[in-house]
């Protein structure tokens, strides 16, 4: 016990001498964490239209200020051709044209049918989808209201309709930002805690201190708790701060027991650092460690659901996701905060981070050889 | 100029000799490619949505079995009433529940009216309007069926072309991104980092000493560097081409020289950072910690930059990637040429300038 506080007081000088690194630590994610939220917003409001309109007709005018006032689109320019709105596409300009049709009116009335056609930029598709699917509402609901001028409402009647009504849980102002921020803070602990372990034995190593250490009279896994414990504290201080910042500048907060969410970053920091050490133990210089530290953080963020939804992946990626520590971490902090999800519901996440969290430092302790 | 030839060859020696890391830094962007062009995809596949159909009629049953067949999603069926939506939601099983009323069948043919409830776990806001669109369309899509024989008067049509990329594949918007992430993250990484490693292990004072010129020794700390991304360039634009299937609409020649410039301005990005750190610990923090998100988010590869709010609109100006990442898509994907990204890449030079007067500004000849 007393090699072990010895141990510990050198670790924690070692971190508050290095002023730099220790600003940083704090600085960055709280910097990025009151700053990055707000460029997360998939709120499509300013999608900029080019209106072909070959009609002119009372109607076509009618359609595209339904457009403007909709909220959703605004207008970028009327082209005379359609080849003149692709340019305004090509040049990044609009988004979406509209062509409507010579004679649209007419046709619509006499004929009972006509068409508009939509093109979007679909460089990225996500964009381009919601797009489309706005724009078609619109114009669904323009065709309803031409119709109920001309149908009585009686006919409109004999036609089955199934009504379709929704509703949005957890979140009903859809507010994006809820969903970000918890996600955002998890991946910050993560980053924080993963890349200071995963350095810290292999420089020991580089500037030959390990050495010294080796020939101390210190049991293995003294060593490996001596490294864990002053990372695992920063981890949650910086946890902490990003509550408080989530609260302060976002208003967010944890519509669960606050203290399952420190309980679970607890058991996952152990379970990180772990990772983190044992990558330190593997690695022969820093350099190594950080190559390897960012191909793992790349692959367990890419892959750790805090963009794009995991129920989306084929199905090899999404098993994938069971054995990446960090999609358990994003998921139980989005659970907790948002669903107000209980211990009992979290059960599983806990299983299975425990689980990581003895392989892990059992591997760690096993793989570190006190000979050099 | 022989010097330079024989401080490149040391650099050389270094780099090929730690082969894992040679492993990671060109076997990254391959793994990173395919992750994004086959595992991330925009599209719903699935997605577990339960029914709590309290109508149980034949109906129902149809259009449970429609959305079934539909791809979309996997049906569970064990609701039995309401207050077990709330339940299922809380533990992550489901992220939609339907809730047929009672009599719809019943409704629906005799009262012309029947309703359906759609819940969608709004934790995610974009999953759930995506997914309830598209629960949507299967039902309005059975409706429709159902209506076939008396169709409605005054239909407008809509007839949707999605330009560029007609499939919607997520790897037309996503292999821009990479490129753009990729190439500055290992830049600047591993120029910052090989430079601040000799000021830690002490061997730069014997460097500064010698008769080569500091920019010399900079320049063979970059050179070799600058290789290793192109390597990566190429094996990018291999799989891109040949196995994610996209296309170079514009000059390969083009996308090429901006990329090289792009390169350019990362590893200036990494001189800056290798003269205001002493560690290889702190320079890492800087260009992982401190670059990895911003690119993400302020690119304009992961949110569209026209919504973010004013003041980060601005901000993004100051992220190189989103410039590159606007080149490569206009020249890849849309063909254009260089009389209409020529703004970009001038913004792109200026950008390396600043950063190598900086570095020259702060780089210390005496240690």
């Amino acid at each position: 016990m007393r090699t072990l506080l010895f141990l510990l007081r050198k670790e924690f000088l070692q971190i508050f001498r290095d002023k730099l690194i220790l600003r940083m630590i704090f600085a960055l994610p709280v910097i990025q964490l009151i700053i990055l939220p707000n460029a997360a917003t998939y709120e499509v409001k300013n999608i900029m239209l080019s209106v072909v309109d070959n009609d002119h007709s009372e109607y076509s005018r009618k359609l595209i200020n339904n457009f403007t006032a909709s909220g959703y689109f605004q207008l970028n320019d009327y082209s005379k051709t359609y080849n003149q709105a692709l340019d305004q596409i090509e040049k990044d300009y609009a988004d979406l044209i509209i062509e409507i049709p010579k004679g649209f009116e007419e046709e619509l009335i006499k004929e009972n049918e006509t068409k508009i056609l939509l093109s979007a930029n679909a460089i990225s598709g996500q964009t381009a989808g919601l797009a489309a699917a706005y724009a078609t509402t619109i114009i669904k609901d323009f065709n309803n209201d031409v119709r109920s001028e001309w149908i009585s409402p009686t006919r409109m009647n004999t036609i089955p309709q199934i009504e379709l009504t929704s509703s949005n849980w957890f979140n009903p102002q859809m507010n994006y930002k809820k969903f970000i921020v918890p996600g955002v803070l998890a991946l910050l602990v993560t980053l924080v805690g993963f890349l200071m372990s995963a350095l810290n034995i292999v420089k020991e190593k580089e500037l030959g201190t390990i050495e010294q250490l080796n020939v101390s009279p210190i049991k293995k896994y003294q060593f490996i708790l001596s490294k864990l414990i002053p990372f695992w504290f920063l981890g949650l201080i910086v946890m902490t701060i990003g509550f408080l910042i989530s609260f302060v500048v976002y208003g967010i907060y944890s519509e669960g027991n606050f203290w399952v969410g420190y309980l679970f970053a607890g058991v996952y920091l152990i379970a990180l650092l772990g990772f983190g050490l044992l990558t330190s133990i593997y690695a022969d210089t820093q350099q190594q460690a950080m190559f390897i530290a960012y191909f793992f953080m790349l692959v367990f963020i890419l892959l750790g659901g805090l963009f794009s939804p995991i129920e989306n992946m084929p199905d090899w990626a999404r098993y994938l996701t069971y054995i990446n520590p960090v999609s358990y971490f994003i998921e139980t902090m989005r659970m907790l905060v948002l669903k107000g999800s209980s211990f009992w519901d979290l059960r599983f996440n806990f299983l299975v981070v425990i689980g990581f969290a003895l392989l892990f430092n059992s591997l760690a302790i096993w793989n570190y050889k006190k000979t050099a | 100029m022989k010097q330079l030839f024989t401080f490149l060859t040391k650099e050389f020696h270094h780099i090929l000799r730690d082969t894992r890391s040679l492993l990671v830094l060109l076997g990254l962007p391959i793994v990173q490619l395919l992750i994004f062009g086959f595992a991330i995809t925009p599209e719903v596949r699935n997605t577990t949505i339960a029914i709590l159909d309290n109508a149980k009629d034949e109906t129902t049953q149809k259009i449970i079995l429609k959305l079934e067949n539909s791809q979309y999603f996997d049906i569970d069926r064990t609701l039995i009433n309401n207050r077990q939506i709330e339940k299922a939601f809380k533990t992550g099983r489901i992220k939609v529940a339907i809730v047929f009323q009672q009599n719809f069948q019943n409704d629906l043919l005799h009262n012309n009216k029947a309703q359906v409830q759609i819940i969608a776990d709004a934790t995610d806001p974009n999953q759930a309007t995506t997914l309830i669109n598209y629960a949507s369309a299967v039902i309005m899509d059975f409706q429709s069926e159902l209506n076939q024989q008396n169709k409605l008067p005054y239909t407008i049509n809509t007839e949707t072309r999605m330009l560029y990329n007609p499939q919607l594949k997520g790897a037309y918007s996503s292999v821009p991104g990479v490129m753009g992430m990729i190439l500055l993250l290992i830049s600047a990484m591993m120029t910052s980092i090989s430079i601040v490693k000799e000021k830690e292990l002490g061997t730069m004072e014997i460097l500064l000493v010698s008769p080569m010129k500091p920019w010399l020794v900079v320049m063979s700390k970059v050179i070799p560097y600058f290789m290793i991304s192109l390597v990566n360039v190429a094996s990018i634009l291999v799989l891109s081409v040949f196995v994610l299937g996209l296309p170079i609409q514009g000059s390969l020649l083009l996308l090429i020289a901006s990329t090289v410039l792009y390169i350019f301005c990362a590893l200036s990005l990494g001189i800056v950072i290798s003269t205001v750190t002493n560690t290889q610990q702190a320079a890492m923090l800087i260009s992982l910690l401190g670059l990895m998100l911003p690119v993400v988010m302020l690119s304009g590869y992961a949110f569209p930059i026209a919504n973010m709010p004013f003041i980060l609109q601005i901000l993004s100006n100051a992220v190189p990637a989103k410039w590159y990442i606007i080149i490569v898509k206009g020249v890849m994907i849309k063909g254009i040429g260089i009389e209409q990204i020529w703004k970009e890449l001038l913004i792109l030079l200026v950008m390396t300038i600043f950063f190598l007067l900086i570095s020259v500004k702060r780089f210390k000849i005496r240690l």
